[in-house]
C-alpha cells in the first residue's frame, strides 16, 4: 500500500517536475533494509508530523532503544489512522525525483516475490553489512538485477558504526562487490558507506566518513532516471491479437521500440512478408495522424489482407528482426523442478508463445556462492545459460541489441518457471522478406458458424496402425454431417496418394507429411469447417508443430488402442509385411511412436463402440465451444 | 510530394498509465477464453471500462458485470442504467445471497460485504467465466498492495497470498487450474489521484456522490449502509486533486468493513472478495 505522508502523489501527475523512479533495495535479509527506509523517509522529510518523537519516548518509556525499522513496523498497524504503508509500495520525494520503493524480500524463499518486485524497477539500492560483508544473498541478487536488466545500481555498505566507520573495511567490501558486478556487466552507480541508524551517508556527510568523498544515498537517488522508452531502436510492433469487431482489421499490439506512422513500409517477422501501414486506429479518434512512439498501445490497419497472428513482430523492411530457431539465452529458473538438458519447454518472446527443448546446458551456477555446478541442470534460485531449439522460427533480437525484445520467459505447466536475456542466435537463414498478397475469404467466419452450427476445428487422431483412426474419423465425419455440419476427413494415406506423394518415411518426411496435413486442416478450419485428421502422425514434436499451426482450433485424440490389437486387427496388411521385413520405417512394430501427453482425448477402441467413441468426440467438441447446441448461444462468444 | 515526418510525442505519466492498462486488457482477452469485467459504478471501473473501449476501438467485447447487493445508492443504478445503454455495455445484473447465508462469525459490516463474495462466486458458477477484470489498485488497501496483475483463484474463488506465481515483463499467467478463475487487475499499477486526473482529461462520468453537498463527499462507494461520507468542500476534480495532496485521511476510510477488526479485510480477500 501506498503511504500517503504528506502528499504522497502529486496534484496532477503531469503538475510535477519531478520525474518518477521505481526503486528496490535489495540485499541479504538483516543487512538494514528497513532502517534505512525508515531512516529515508525520515531524511526526505516524508513523515508527519510528531511521529518520530512519539516513536521515541514510547521506545524510552519501555526501556528500549529507539531502532528507526520500528516506524515501518508502526506505521504499519496505524494505516488505518491516516498513514498507511505496506513494505510493498512506499512513495516518497527527494529534492530531485519522486520515488516508488518497491518491496523486494530479502528471504531466499522469496525470490519469485524479489523478482516480481524488481523486475518493475528503473534502479535498485544493494544493501551490505559492513561486519558480515558479502553475502550469498547480497552476490543473488546482484546477479539478478542484471538479468533483470536493472542497470542502474547504487551500493550502501551499512553498520559502518558497527566496524569503526574503517575506510579499509570499506575498500574490502567496495572492491569485492564492484568486481562481482562488473563481471555481470553492472557499473554501481556509487558505493556509499552509511550508517543508516545514526544518519551518516544517508542525506548527509558526517566527519566519522571523512574520509568519503562521493554521494549521499539521497544524492545517489537524485541522479537515477526513469526508464526511458526504446524510440531511437528499429520499430518492433509484437502482435498481440487481431480484431474484426466491424469492417476493420485492426493489428493490435504495443510499440516495443521505434515509432511507426500510416504510410510505413513494414515487414511480418518471421515469416518476412512485407506490407504498408494503412491507417493508424484510435478511440475515441480515429484515425490517428501522430507518429506513435515506443509504449504507446496502438492497432494499425494493412493495406493488404496478410495472414498475420498473434506472436508476429511488425518491423520497417531493411531493420527487421532475425528469424530463429535456435537461441542461446542466460536464465533464472525458479521452479522446483531444475531444468534439465531435453526438458520440453514453453517459450515466450513478446507476445510470441513457442514450444522448444533444451539442448544444451551450461554453465548453470549458484550465483550466491557462484560455485560451478554439474551442467547438467539448472537448479532452482540458480542460474545458467541454455541452448534452446523451437519447433518454428521466432522474431527475436539478441539482448544487447533490444532489451525488450531480447528477453524470454520459460513456463512450465502453465506458470511461470523462469527468464532470461538472449544472448545470441544461431545463425539460421534469415527469411528473405516477400511480397505476396494472399486474399481472404469473402465469407465472414460468423455467417458460416451460423449455417453449420459449429465453429471450424481440426480434430487430429493420432495412434498405431490398425488402431481405429480412420473407422472412428468416417463415424465422426457422418455424425457432424448429419447435424447440418460441414466435416471434411483428411486421411494420412489419401493425402499421401496426391499432395504428399512426394515424401516418404524418413523422420524428416514425416514431418513436412504432417506439417502439410496441418496447414490444409487449418485453412479449411479457418473457413468453417471441421477438418478430421486421420494420421499416425508418431512423432510428439510433429504433433507439436501441427497443434501450432492451428492454435486454438486443434483438438487431439490419441486413439490409444493396445499395440497387439492394432496388430491382429492389421487391416491394411502393413503389420504382416513389416514382420516379415518388406515394409521400412513403419510405426506398429517398433518403439518410435510416442504417445501423446496432453490429448484432449483418449479413445481405446478395444473397450468402446464406435457409436459410443464418436458420442464422446461429438461431446468434446461440444463441451469445447466447437458445436453449438442451439442457435441462441451463438452469439456467446463473440 | 514528401511526407513531414515529426517525431511521436513524448508520452506522459497518464499516457505510460493507460497504455500499460490496455496492454493488460488486450492480453486477458487474447489468453482467456471467457471474460467478464466487474463494473461496480465506482471511479476506477468507470475508468477501466474506457480503458478497455480504447482498447478494443469503442467496444467492450465481453460483458460488464455487476453483482449487485441492492443496496447500492439511488444515484449508482441511475448511473449504471444510463450508461451500460449509452456505452453500448453487455451487462449482466447478478444478485447477491441474503444476509442468512453468509459466514455469521464475521463483524457486521464484513459479513455484508461478504454477500458479495458469495453473489460472485454464484455468478462464477452460472456462467463459466475463466477471466474475471477488477479494478482494484495497490495504493488503496495493504493486501491489495501484494496482488499480481493476473493473480490465480483457487476452485473456491480464494486467493494465497503465500504462493503467488512469479510476474515480470509483462508475461503473464493466464493458465487457471480447472474450475478455478484468474482475476486481471489492468489498474493495479494507478493511484487514486491518477484515477481522477485521467477522468478528468478524458472526461469520463462519474457519479455526482464523488463531489461534495453541505461539506461532506464520498471518496469510495459501496453499500449505502456500510459506506460513509467523509468532510470535504471538494465539488470537482481539481479541487478533489487539490484535497488528495494535502490529506491525511485512506481512501478507504468511509468502508466500515476495513475497520472493523485489523484482519476483516483480509480475511474477505483471501476468500475471494475483491
Amino acid at each position: 500500500m501506498n503511504m500517503r505522508v504528506p502528499a504522497a502523489a502529486p496534484a496532477t501527475p503531469n503538475g510535477t517536475t519531478r520525474p518518477q523512479v521505481s526503486i528496490v533495495i535489495v540485499g541479504h535479509v538483516d543487512h538494514g533494509k528497513s532502517t534505512l527506509v525508515g531512516r529515508l523517509l525520515h531524511e526526505t522529510g516524508s513523515l508527519p508530523d510528531g511521529k518520530l518523537e512519539m516513536l521515541q519516548a514510547v521506545s524510552a518509556r519501555r526501556g528500549m532503544p529507539f531502532e528507526w525499522s520500528f516506524l515501518l513496523d508502526a506505521l504499519q498497524t496505524e494505516r488505518d489512522q491516516g498513514i498507511t504503508i505496506d513494505t510493498t509500495q512506499i512513495r516518497f520525494r527527494t529534492n530531485a525525483r519522486e520515488v516508488v520503493l518497491i518491496d523486494a524480500p530479502g528471504h531466499a524463499e522469496f525470490l519469485r516475490n524479489m523478482i516480481t518486485g524488481a523486475s518493475q524497477a528503473d534502479g535498485a539500492v544493494l544493501i551490505i553489512d559492513a561486519l558480515e560483508g558479502v553475502r550469498d544473498q547480497t552476490r543473488r541478487h546482484g546477479y539478478l538485477l542484471h538479468l533483470l536488466g536493472v542497470k542502474q545500481v547504487a551500493v550502501v555498505v551499512n553498520k559502518m558504526d558497527r566496524v569503526d566507520f574503517s575506510e579499509d573495511r570499506f575498500d574490502a567490501i567496495r572492491t569485492e562487490i564492484s568486481a562481482h558486478l562488473q563481471g555481470l556487466g553492472v557499473k554501481p552507480v556509487a558505493v556509499i558507506p552509511i550508517s543508516a541508524r545514526d544518519g551518516d551517508g544517508v542525506a548527509a556527510l558526517t566527519s566519522r566518513i571523512g574520509w568519503y568523498d562521493g554521494p549521499t544515498v539521497v544524492e545517489a537517488l537524485d541522479g537515477l532516471e526513469p526508464a526511458k522508452p526504446l524510440s531511437s531502436l528499429p520499430l518492433r510492433l509484437p502482435v498481440q491479437a487481431i480484431y474484426k469487431f466491424d469492417d476493420r482489421r485492426i493489428v493490435a499490439g504495443r510499440v516495443e521500440a521505434g515509432e511507426l506512422r500510416s504510410g510505413d513500409e513494414i515487414v511480418i517477422m518471421p515469416a518476412g512478408k512485407i506490407a504498408k501501414i494503412k491507417t493508424v486506429e484510435g478511440w475515441p479518434q480515429t484515425p490517428v495522424t501522430t507518429a506513435q512512439g515506443a509504449g504507446r498501445s496502438v492497432g494499425i490497419t494493412l493495406d493488404r489482407e496478410l495472414f498475420i497472428e498473434r506472436g508476429d513482430v511488425i518491423a520497417h523492411v531493411g531493420r527487421e528482426p532475425q528469424a530463429a530457431r535456435r537461441l542461446h539465452a542466460r536464465i533464472f529458473w525458479l521452479h522446483d523442478q531444475p531444468l534439465a538438458k531435453g526438458d520440453s519447454i514453453l517459450v515466450r518472446l513478446g507476445t510470441r508463445e513457442a514450444r522448444g527443448s533444451v539442448v544444451a546446458i551450461e554453465k548453470a551456477v549458484d550465483p550466491g556462492s557462484l560455485s560451478n555446478e554439474e551442467n547438467a541442470s539448472i537448479a532452482r534460485n540458480h542460474v545458467g545459460e541454455i541452448e534452446i531449439a523451437l519447433t518454428q522460427p521466432v522474431a527475436v533480437d539478441p539482448y544487447t541489441e533490444n532489451a525488450r525484445t531480447g528477453r524470454l520467459v520459460i513456463e512450465v505447466q502453465g506458470r511461470i518457471a523462469g527468464g532470461g536475456l538472449v544472448l545470441s542466435i544461431a545463425a539460421g537463414k534469415r527469411a528473405a522478406p516477400v511480397d505476396i498478397m494472399p486474399v481472404e475469404s469473402a465469407l465472414q467466419p460468423q455467417e458460416r458458424a451460423d449455417r453449420y452450427r459449429h465453429k471450424g476445428a481440426v480434430v487430429w487422431m493420432t495412434g498405431l496402425p490398425g488402431a481405429g483412426k480412420s473407422t472412428l474419423a468416417r463415424a465422426l465425419e457422418r455424425r457432424l454431417f448429419s447435424r447440418g455440419g460441414a466435416p471434411v476427413l483428411l486421411d494420412g494415406d489419401t493425402v499421401r496418394a496426391g499432395l504428399n506423394k512426394d515424401l516418404g518415411f524418413t523422420p524428416e518426411d514425416r514431418a513436412e507429411n504432417i506439417r502439410r496435413l496441418a496447414e490444409v486442416a487449418t485453412h479449411l478450419a479457418r473457413n468453417g469447417h471441421i477438418a478430421i485428421v486421420a494420421a499416425v502422425s508418431p512423432a510428439r514434436e510433429d504433433r507439436a508443430a501441427a497443434r501450432r499451426v492451428a492454435g486454438d482450433l486443434f483438438r487431439e485424440i490419441y486413439v490409444a488402442t493396445a499395440a497387439e490389437i492394432c496388430e491382429s486387427r492389421d487391416p491394411k496388411g502393413h503389420y504382416a509385411k513389416a514382420r516379415a521385413g518388406n515394409l521400412q520405417n513403419f510405426t506398429g512394430i517398433g518403439t518410435d511412436y510416442e504417445p501423446p501427453l496432453d490429448a484432449e482425448l483418449v479413445i481405446d477402441t478395444a473397450t468402446r463402440g464406435i457409436a459410443d467413441a464418436t458420442d464422446e468426440l461429438e461431446s468434446l467438441l461440444s463441451k469445447t465451444g466447437v458445436l453449438f447446441d442451439d442457435i441462441a448461444d451463438l452469439g456467446a462468444n463473440i | 510530394m514528401p511526407r513531414v515526418l515529426s517525431a511521436a510525442p513524448t508520452m506522459d505519466h497518464l499516457d505510460q498509465l493507460e497504455a500499460q492498462s490496455i496492454y493488460i486488457l488486450r492480453e486477458a482477452f487474447a489468453r482467456l477464453k471467457k471474460l467478464a469485467l466487474l463494473w461496480s459504478l465506482g471511479k476506477d471501473s468507470n475508468v477501466m471500462i474506457w480503458l478497455a473501449r480504447k482498447a478494443f476501438f469503442g467496444r467492450v467485447p465481453f460483458p460488464a458485470m455487476h453483482v449487485d447487493t441492492a443496496k447500492k445508492f439511488p444515484e449508482m443504478y441511475a448511473f449504471r442504467d444510463t450508461y451500460a445503454q449509452e456505452w453500448g455495455l453487455d451487462l449482466r445484473v447478478e444478485p447477491c445471497p441474503p444476509i442468512d447465508a453468509v459466514d455469521p462469525t464475521l463483524p457486521p459490516a464484513a459479513r455484508s460485504a461478504a454477500r458479495k463474495t458469495e453473489g460472485l462466486k454464484m455468478a462464477l458458477a452460472k456462467h463459466g467465466f475463466d477471466g474475471l477484470i477488477a479494478g482494484i489498485r495497490r495504493d488503496e488497501e495493504a493486501t491489495r498492495a501484494k496482488e499480481r496483475v493476473f493473480s490465480p483463484r483457487g476452485a473456491e474463488g480464494n486467493w494465497d497470498v503465500r504462493d503467488q506465481p512469479p510476474e515480470f515483463w509483462d508475461h503473464f499467467n493466464a493458465s487457471p487450474p480447472q474450475g478455478a478463475h484468474l482475476r486481471i487487475h489492468p489498474i493495479l499499477h494507478w493511484t487514486e489521484a491518477d484515477i481522477w486526473a485521467y477522468t478528468a482529461r478524458e472526461n469520463i462520468p462519474i457519479i455526482p456522490l464523488y463531489l461534495s453537498k453541505n461539506g461532506k463527499r464520498y471518496r469510495s462507494l459501496g453499500d449505502q449502509d456500510i459506506t460513509f461520507p467523509v468532510a470535504s468542500n471538494a465539488s470537482n476534480i481539481a479541487e478533489i486533486l487539490a484535497e488528495l495532496e494535502s490529506t491525511k485521511v485512506p481512501e478507504r476510510a468511509g468502508r466500515a468493513l476495513d475497520h472493523e477488526t485489523e484482519d476483516a479485510f483480509e480475511r474477505l480477500r483471501v476468500a475471494g472478495y475483491l
